[in-house]
């Protein structure tokens, strides 16, 4: 008996030794941590049901124990034969009644917070932007706005703001755990959800719905700025010049590579075609690909070899990657153009307080 | 019949006697042994999965190749190993525990079973023709309509011949337990355990059409250019996911409620107590069956439904923690008072009770919708159905092995070794999945290759992978136990663990026939009376008579067979009409077969009261 309570115990020492180890997770990823509404919402849920299930676990646990403690076989007694019970009426109404008074603490706030997050009052009078899933990206258009950007959302603090989803080839999912729960992404309708991100900051996003190879390669960000700089990204986003001269002669190289190579898929400025990731302020983001590291050699790399980092990415199909037309010091000139391509002082750095 | 030459056969022969069999007690050791197999299979899957995912960034597997063995371990465990070993359960135990001589189609229960390998063997053949499907055991559409090669469409055929099987083991059953129980067993006399097999072979009768249905749609639109599930051709991705769970749901249950069963016959056996509450028990079972139906949506809380489904579904899935509940303090009221031995079945039945709880714990923290948009897809999903799954499901597999091996082989399963696999697989269970309902929260979704360093996800990962090592060497003893136990185990007698309920008032070995006279049944737990009454036998219900015996049949074999080659044409018709031939080729088989045995006058055979006596049939 002891042993048997004893390894039990070990291992709950130990799952809660782990647990203290890694903390709740990294800041700006976690659930635990909400910087958002609606994660606050779904982690106040969850505190709720985890303390009604937890009460009726040791309630369970006790009885549990004390039958083992109690009701083992004791030397001398094999043979005896206990008395033969049937049940008892009022024990039975009182573990169902209970639980139901227990299951109804948990319905009430589910029910009222479930229609909450689906709250669409305000949609018409705040910013609505479009988030469309893809292998393996995320592409955000402000449709009032006239700006197209992929990869990084930027979003004023503080605000309601709603996403309007659809995805252009499989099931995504939409999560960014610090900030809310998750949305899916289907081809043939638009799911709409709310966001508001209570602090500035860079909040880390993934796809939640099996994707294909690169499903968890499909990485994003939400960078939540203060209203001036929000407002100031959206002008200098609006006045990004496609034509622009580069300062350096190997970017301006590039960029006429570019216009020859890339453009068909990928565009720039509000231009709508997203077959590829809009690349207008690619300079400022931090991650290549959602996941790779941002330095030049990584992005030669990247555009050398795509298939190499993101298993099933629809770049590999590229004419340029097909035909070979392009040398590692053509695709060289492409990088220092897209390193350059900063149209806005608002970057993820801007996100602090 | 070939039983009564049993001594010194050939190999040969002893095929030849599976292969044709129609005997229930055949019949479950052959779901046992495939399944068993299948089950090593899905572990082996599970390893890689593990492996892959001890430390960040980590390229074991690559990611599609990642892709395709979470897709077979999801598949394989659930439609192949659980399954069929609750199968293997079912048919050793249900026929003689309400008193019959075999299922009520002893033919039909070949052909289940032999349909159910030869879809496992079509799934598991993608493995060395190009790949195996790679859209997770949900196959959620428009990913597994796209999805290159064949992969997709090995899943389909698979699953969709060895669902006919399942489908007819379920009818089966239906039939067997409402006409073949003995004399005076009445349905409120029945044997939990047969009870539960009643409610799932019902959920088997509604769920499966939905998989059926759904996987036919999948199916022309994969192989025959339909838009079913295409939105740039009206179709719907969201009905795939609609169909598939409200056979998916349903499903839980299905594999859930045996275990139930097997759980609340070894409690009462342990502690010398009738089982508490048997009605409560009884509709509560039959209560989660029936809301078992109404709950698939709550796995689509993200999909967009709406405030007011989301809701409904969120609540209606609630409600399910109640008959579950009433069960959970049943058992404990079982042993309460009671005079407990702890061995090796006892201690699976013992531990699943606290694992259990836990994981109706997250599955009510789970039916919150608004809670499940961060729970849904992530490990915290992924732990919450380990827990219900294993620590439901293989307890209770593991639980019922022990249990009646006696019955089954005539011998106890080795306890040193039965308690070496029971602690390592227990500890190993919570170390790998408890850890993962915090990763789950703290951002990891489910179903994802790699992880990146730095995102506080390393050591949770790194525990999980540790035990998962010990939950493969508590199975890997469990082999090795039932290889020594088969070698080296004593015979014991027909009732070696002072049973309550028929199956134990019959002599070891089990003869052909079952009961050489039907046994008179006068209350719960049957057996049991008799002892308290100090008599050793059951009162027979009938003299001693000519005992009518199905005959064996080869034609369940080839049927299957027939569907194997078929499926094979299916497949690859899209490259070269010319496997048209092998859908035509097969399809003729089992239309030959159909035809044969529909045409052939089979009426059985009798062992003759005279030849009882001298053995025959043992």
């Amino acid at each position: 008996m002891k042993g048997w309570m004893g390894k039990i115990r070990a291992l709950f020492l130990l799952s809660s030794l782990a647990l203290i180890l890694s903390g709740c997770g990294r800041e700006n990823l976690t659930a635990f941590l909400p910087k958002g509404y609606g994660a606050e919402v779904s982690l106040n849920l969850i505190i709720i049901s985890l303390a009604v299930m937890i009460f009726v676990f040791i309630v369970v646990m006790i009885i549990y124990t004390v039958v083992l403690v109690k009701y083992r076989r004791k030397k001398g007694q094999e043979d005896y034969i206990p008395k033969q019970t049937e049940g008892n009426k009022a024990l039975e109404i009182i573990w169902t009644v209970i639980p139901i008074l227990l299951l109804v603490i948990i319905a009430v706030p589910t029910v009222s917070a479930t229609f909450d997050l689906a709250d669409e009052s305000e949609k018409e009078d705040t910013l609505n932007i479009k988030v469309t899933g893809n292998q393996y990206w995320w592409h955000f258009s402000y449709e009032d706005e006239e700006i197209q950007t992929s990869q990084d959302l930027y979003i004023p603090v503080g605000k309601r703001i709603y996403l309007n989803m659809v995805s252009s080839d499989v099931l995504h999912s939409f999560w960014v755990p610090s900030i809310t729960g998750k949305m899916d992404t289907n081809p043939e309708n638009e799911n709409t959800m709310y966001i508001e991100a209570y602090e500035e900051g860079v909040y880390w996003g993934k796809c939640a719905e099996l994707c294909g190879p690169s499903h968890s390669l499909m990485d994003f960000k939400i960078v939540a700025v203060s209203e001036e700089e929000y407002n100031q990204w959206v002008t200098d986003m609006q006045n990004f010049d496609a034509e622009a001269v580069p300062e350096t002669a190997s970017a301006q190289e590039g960029q006429e590579l570019f216009q020859n190579n890339c453009i068909s898929c990928h565009a720039l400025g509000s231009s709508p075609v997203a077959v590829a990731p809009n690349l207008t302020d690619f300079g400022n983001r931090t991650k290549i690909a959602g996941v790779l590291d941002f330095d030049k050699e990584t992005l030669v790399g990247w555009i050398s070899n795509p298939e190499e980092f993101k298993e099933g990415n629809k770049m590999t199909n590229a004419e340029y990657l097909k035909n070979g037309s392009l040398s590692e010091e053509e695709i060289s000139k492409i990088a220092d153009y897209l390193l350059q391509l900063k149209p806005t002082t608002i970057t993820p750095e801007s996100a602090t307080n | 019949m070939s039983t009564t030459i049993a001594q010194n056969r050939s190999f040969g022969a002893a095929l030849w006697d599976y292969l044709t069999t129609v005997d229930h007690k055949k019949i479950g050791i052959l779901y046992l042994v495939s399944g068993g197999f299948f089950f090593l299979l899905g572990g082996l899957e599970a390893m890689a999965i593990r492996i892959q995912l001890i430390k960040p960034a980590n390229d074991f597997v690559s990611a599609g190749f990642y892709n395709q063995i979470l897709t077979m371990h999801g598949t394989t465990m659930i439609f192949l190993a659980a399954m069929p070993l609750i199968f293997a359960l079912m048919n050793a135990v249900v026929p003689l525990q309400i008193g019959a001589r075999d299922v009520a189609f002893p033919f039909l229960n070949a052909l289940g079973f032999w349909l159910f390998l030869a879809g496992g063997l079509i799934l598991n053949a993608s493995w060395f023709l190009g790949g195996a499907p790679d859209a997770g055991w949900t196959a959620y559409a428009p990913l597994s309509t796209t999805s290159p090669g064949h992969g997709v469409d090995f899943y389909v055929l698979g699953l969709q011949i060895s669902g006919a099987g399942t489908l007819i083991a379920g009818i089966n059953f239906l039939v067997t337990i409402v006409n073949m129980r003995a004399p005076g067993m009445t349905y409120m006399r029945m044997p939990l355990f047969t009870w539960t097999t009643f409610v799932v072979s019902a959920l088997i009768l509604f769920a499966f059409p939905a998989l059926t249905v759904g996987l036919f749609l999948l199916m022309f639109d994969r192989l025959f250019g339909s838009g079913f599930f295409d939105a740039s051709m009206g179709g719907n991705s969201v009905i795939w996911e609609h169909l598939f769970w409200i056979f998916g749901h349903p499903e839980v249950y299905i594999l859930i409620l045996p275990a139930f069963g097997v759980f609340s016959e070894i409690l009462p056996v342990f502690s010398k107590k009738r089982l508490f509450g048997y009605t409560a028990m009884v509709f509560a079972t039959v209560l989660i069956g029936f809301l078992g139906f109404m709950v698939w949506a709550h796995h689509m809380f993200t999909v967009g439904l709406g405030p007011a489904a989301n809701s409904i579904f969120a609540v209606a899935t609630m409600a399910i923690a109640v008959p579950t509940g009433i069960k959970i303090f049943n058992w404990l009221f079982t042993l309460w008072g009671g005079n407990i031995t702890i061995n090796t079945a006892m201690l699976y039945s013992l531990s699943f009770i606290p694992t259990f709880t836990i994981g109706g714990m997250t599955g009510v923290m789970l039916a919150a919708a608004a809670a499940d948009y961060q729970f849904h897809d992530t490990y915290f999903v992924v732990a919450h159905f380990h827990y219900v799954i294993v620590g439901g499901v293989v307890f209770g597999i593991f639980a019922g092995l022990h249990y009646w091996w006696p019955r089954m082989f005539g011998k106890i399963l080795d306890e040193k070794l039965g308690k070496l696999t029971f602690w390592t697989f227990f500890i190993g269970f919570h170390l790998t999945f408890f850890i993962q309902h915090f990763l789950g929260l703290m951002g990891m979704p489910r179903r994802y290759w790699t992880f990146l360093p730095d995102q506080g996800l390393d050591t949770g990962n790194l525990i999980s992978t540790i035990g998962a090592f010990l939950m493969a060497f508590g199975t890997i003893v469990f082999v090795i136990n039932v290889i020594v136990t088969s070698v080296k185990g004593e015979k014991v007698g027909g009732d070696p663990w002072d049973g309550r309920t028929l199956e134990w008032a019959i002599a070891n070995p089990t003869p052909h026939y079952n009961f050489k006279q039907t046994p008179l049944v006068r209350g719960l737990d049957a057996f049991w009376i008799e002892k308290m009454d100090g008599r050793k036998e059951m009162t027979p219900a009938e003299p001693v008579d000519d005992i009518h015996m199905p005959n064996s049949s080869i034609l369940p074999f080839i049927m299957a067979l027939g569907l194997f080659i078929a499926g094979f044409g299916f497949i690859y018709q899209v490259d070269n009409s010319a496997w048209l031939a092998a859908v035509f080729i097969g399809m003729g088989i089992l239309l030959g077969c159909m035809f044969i045995r529909s045409v052939k006058d089979d009426h059985g055979y009798h062992i003759h009261k005279e030849d009882l006596d001298k053995g025959a049939g043992l």
